[in-house]
């Protein structure tokens, strides 16, 4: 009944999550052996849903899963393992605090009445990450090494359980230009012992240099599957999001105007006695969009809590509208005409168990007309609340029910339309459109565009090169919590000029 | 159906309602010599005549006070269980004051409950100036001041305001003027209940449209994403407590000028450790917990009634009362039938597209 060919066969799989969203909606697949098979769709499209079922961490309503030709049933991840898929997720789910080599035997440690055997475990993993070539520091801790190497241990967790399909979801968000060139390398070289990937992705370049077979998902449905090579970049976007999306450049204004955030020697140390921030100072304009580029994990975090005011003890002098913010509290800077979106959208974002209405208000409730003497102004707020779905083509059933509901994108947007529409001075956007696919991206960068047509300041901080050298006047790039270059003229300027900054193998003298 | 789905959550007390009381038959049937007449007293009995309504309201009073404050510390995301401590202190306190001073009723009463409430706040400010100042979890520090409040309660009523002409340790009568006016005859319904009322309304008013309680709904909801973006979340803990505290306070002295007129506990009073109870059965919300206090008190009456003429003790009230905290907190209980409604919805709506 089924060709032979076929490892992994799924068939009208349908997954509703208990919130109501439907993520698959009857979506088959057939992925063939020894095969690179990416899957893509916009956030939300149900990409992850579909692999999580054939993980075993969803169980889906209906639809059948075939596995080398035989019908099977996974109720559970242990299943999934033993059949031979394994799946490396986007965050990776490792033990921070245990070495690389305890991570990877995690759940099959060998020993006796229960002593682990520490040579064994090593030389476990010595051996896997020989067979495959694929190398990590196996007595590092986990928390020590940077997010390329992480995934690979992550690479070499499923390959050791003898996996024979490899799911690989969203693996280059995470990682520099060079990390991926690895990445690509690594997966060519898994494809020629046998195995079989499945990539899934939204970022088409990448699908289309690494990936051999493409299907495209869009809203829980497999809309398409073919020869990658047969299908252009652009055709796949379109069938990805329906309409065409034209990609503007931006067109740049040299209109700049008065200072709205000065950082001056700016040190930190973290509770570890870490040197997070190491002596920064740079100036932002009105009108400017200052990108900072760098690697996760630079300082970045530590700078947009410092420029919160969440982190206070640190040495040097940050000025917001020309007043020193060291004594301020967070609601005082951001009453300076300060807004802020968070990388880390469900921490700091939205309280996702809170309505939409209760969100979008966070930053104005304290505020006439949204409050009007002691009382919350509920019909003011839910129709502010309606112009802004109206303006930002937010999604939302209702105005009562909690964001958890929403896809990624549409959280963003609910971020996006509380910050934005509020009057700044200074916009600070920390990963803005991490997670986001196309569609999403281009309203993220039009309204931080839009932003600073209104002559507010921008603080852009990310490791998208491409949408830094988008948006961005003047890039600085941070490495180890120092500014290792300055890049005031963007004119001719690629990602590969960037990045050896960001991977701290090039250093420009600074001087200031 | 789409109703269905709406009233989902509340559908799902009313089930683990039902399913503790068919439990209870069931408890009476295999221990009771004549199940039926003693299930009829159960059920029955608290409407059998008006002492026994009355009762029910009776009861039911220092639940509402002490659910309502306990409701807005939970809402903070805070495990506040020191309602009973404040209680305590609120009583003794409150009771001392009423003895040593004299003054018309209409200014000795406010004045009372004004001591009541300041003595609970200050016991309620605690664990939450602990929590800020030191990070010792809110749930042990409010235990501990439990006992710590209980003792010395029982020193002050000892030392400053015992009657020494009873054999057990019990305080002076109150003066009459500080007593609460009862309400309806025959019954010992008294002011109490209509300020158990008034505050929850206030609560409910304080949590749903006020900044403060749209912050320590937030806080709850997710402090990082409060702090984030600029609420001060340790103000909010310490107030989120210390109102805690404060009405707990008002709780205890209400049920001494109401119903006792003397202050006589030995230990903390069961509706305490009841009180938080209704708060986990209705959801931290200050309106449900008005019904649910209703429930409990006409469980506990009931259980007395069954006692009382049938063969069973009172305390089979506890088990039913658990039975019930179990399910309602059972975050799974019937959530395959939530899914299969929502399922059902969603294949309404989108599927045809």
């Amino acid at each position: 009944m089924n060709k032979d060919e076929a490892i992994l066969e799924l068939k009208d799989i349908l997954k509703i999550y208990p919130n109501g969203v439907i993520a698959c909606n009857k979506a088959s697949l057939k992925i063939k052996k020894g095969s690179i098979h990416a899957i893509v769709g916009e956030n939300g499209a149900g990409k992850t849903s579909l692999m999580r079922v054939v993980s075993g961490l969803e169980i889906p309503q209906e639809g059948d899963i075939y596995y080398q030709g035989e019908k099977v049933e996974i109720k559970n991840p242990f299943e999934s393992i033993k059949r031979g898929i394994g799946m490396v997720h986007q965050h990776f789910m490792l033990v921070q605090g245990l070495t690389v080599a305890q991570n990877l035997v995690l759940g099959m440690e060998p020993g006796k009445y229960g002593v682990l055997n520490g040579k064994e475990i090593r030389s476990m993993a010595s051996k896997i990450s020989e067979k495959y070539s694929i190398e990590v520091p196996i007595e590092k801790k986990v928390r020590d090494i940077p997010m390329g190497i992480r995934q690979r241990v992550e690479i070499l967790k499923a390959l050791l359980r003898n996996s024979k399909v490899l799911i690989l979801d969203e693996p280059t968000s995470m990682l520099t230009p060079q990390e991926t060139e690895r990445l690509f390398v690594t997966i060519q070289n898994l494809k020629k012992l046998g195995k079989t990937i499945v990539f899934i992705s939204h970022k088409l370049k990448e699908v289309k240099a690494i990936s051999e077979v493409i299907s495209i998902m869009r809203r829980g449905r497999i809309i398409f599957t073919g020869d990658t090579r047969k299908i252009s970049e652009k055709e796949m976007a379109q069938l990805m999001v329906e309409k065409t999306i034209p990609k503007n450049r931006i067109v740049r204004s040299e209109e700049i105007g008065e200072e709205v955030l000065k950082v001056d020697k700016l040190k930190y140390l973290d509770e570890e006695k870490r040197l997070r921030l190491n002596c920064i100072s740079f100036k932002l304009r009105r009108g400017e969009v200052l990108g900072i580029a760098g690697i996760d994990e630079n300082g970045q975090e530590e700078l947009v809590h410092i420029l919160n005011g969440l982190i206070k003890r640190y040495a040097g002098i940050v000025k917001i509208m020309g007043k020193n913010i060291k004594d301020k509290s967070s609601r005082e800077i951001r009453e300076l005409g300060v807004s802020c979106i968070p990388k880390d959208k469900l921490k700091y974002g939205v309280a996702q168990d809170a309505s939409f209405l209760d969100n979008l208000i966070v930053n104005k409730y304290y505020k006439y007309p949204f409050l009007n003497g002691l009382r919350l102004n509920k019909s003011y707020i839910s129709q502010y609340a309606h112009r802004l779905v109206n303006s930002f083509s937010i999604e939302v059933s209702k105005l009562e029910a909690p964001v958890s509901n929403l896809s990624g994108g549409n959280i963003q947007k609910v971020i996006l339309a509380r910050e934005l529409s509020k009057k700044n001075n200074l916009v600070i956007a920390y990963e803005p459109s991490q997670g986001l696919d196309i569609g999403a991206i281009e309203i993220v960068h039009n309204l931080l565009f839009r932003a600073r047509e209104q002559r507010v300041g921008i603080l852009l901080i990310s490791s998208d090169l491409d949408e830094l050298l988008e948006l961005s006047t003047r890039i600085l790039v941070l490495y180890n919590g120092k500014i290792v270059a300055h890049l005031n003229n963007l004119e001719n300027i690629s990602q590969r000029d960037i990045s050896p900054y960001m991977l701290g193998i090039k250093e420009e003298r600074v001087e200031t | 159906m789409l109703k269905l789905i709406k009233y989902i959550d509340l559908i799902r007390i009313f089930i683990a309602i039902l399913i503790g009381f068919i439990l209870t038959i069931g408890i009476i049937y295999g221990v009771s010599e004549d199940a039926s007449t003693t299930i009829w007293y159960f059920f029955l009995g608290p409407f059998s005549n008006i002492s026994g309504m009355g009762n029910i309201f009776e009861t039911a009073t220092p639940l509402i006070l002490t659910a309502v404050g306990t409701a807005i510390a939970f809402q903070a995301g805070l495990i506040y269980i020191g309602a009973g401590g404040a209680i305590f202190i609120g009583a003794t306190m409150g009771t001392l004051i009423a003895i040593f001073s004299n003054a018309p009723t209409f200014i000795h009463i406010p004045f009372i409950l004004l001591v009541a409430l300041l003595a609970g706040a200050f016991i309620g400010y605690i664990p939450g100036y602990l929590r800020v100042k030191l990070r010792i979890h809110e749930f042990i520090s409010s235990l501990m001041l439990n006992y710590i409040a209980t003792f010395v309660g029982i020193y002050i009523i000892k030392y400053y305001a015992r009657d020494m002409a009873a054999a057990l340790l019990q305080s002076r009568e109150l003066p009459k003027t500080a007593w609460f006016l009862r309400i309806i005859p025959g019954t010992r319904i008294h002011l109490g209940f209509i300020l158990a009322i008034i505050l929850s309304l206030l609560a409910y008013f304080f949590l749903y449209h006020t900044r403060w309680g749209y912050e320590i709904r937030m806080v709850g909801k997710n402090a990082d994403f409060a702090r984030f973006n600029g609420i001060d979340v340790n103000k909010v803990i310490v107030i989120s407590t210390t109102l805690a505290g404060a009405t707990a306070g008002i709780a205890g002295i209400s049920e001494i000028m109401g119903i006792y007129h003397r202050f006589q506990w030995k230990a903390l009073p069961c509706f305490s450790l009841e009180g938080i109870l209704v708060v986990i059965i209705a959801r931290n919300n200050p309106l449900l917990i008005i019904p649910v206090s209703f429930l409990i008190a006409y469980l506990k009456t009931g259980a007395q009634y069954a006692a009382l003429i049938g063969d069973i003790p009172s305390e089979i009230v506890t088990i039913i009362i658990s039975i019930i905290v179990f399910l309602v907190t059972a975050e799974l209980f019937l959530e395959k039938w939530k899914q299969r409604l929502t399922f059902k919805e969603a294949t309404k709506d989108e599927l045809r597209s």
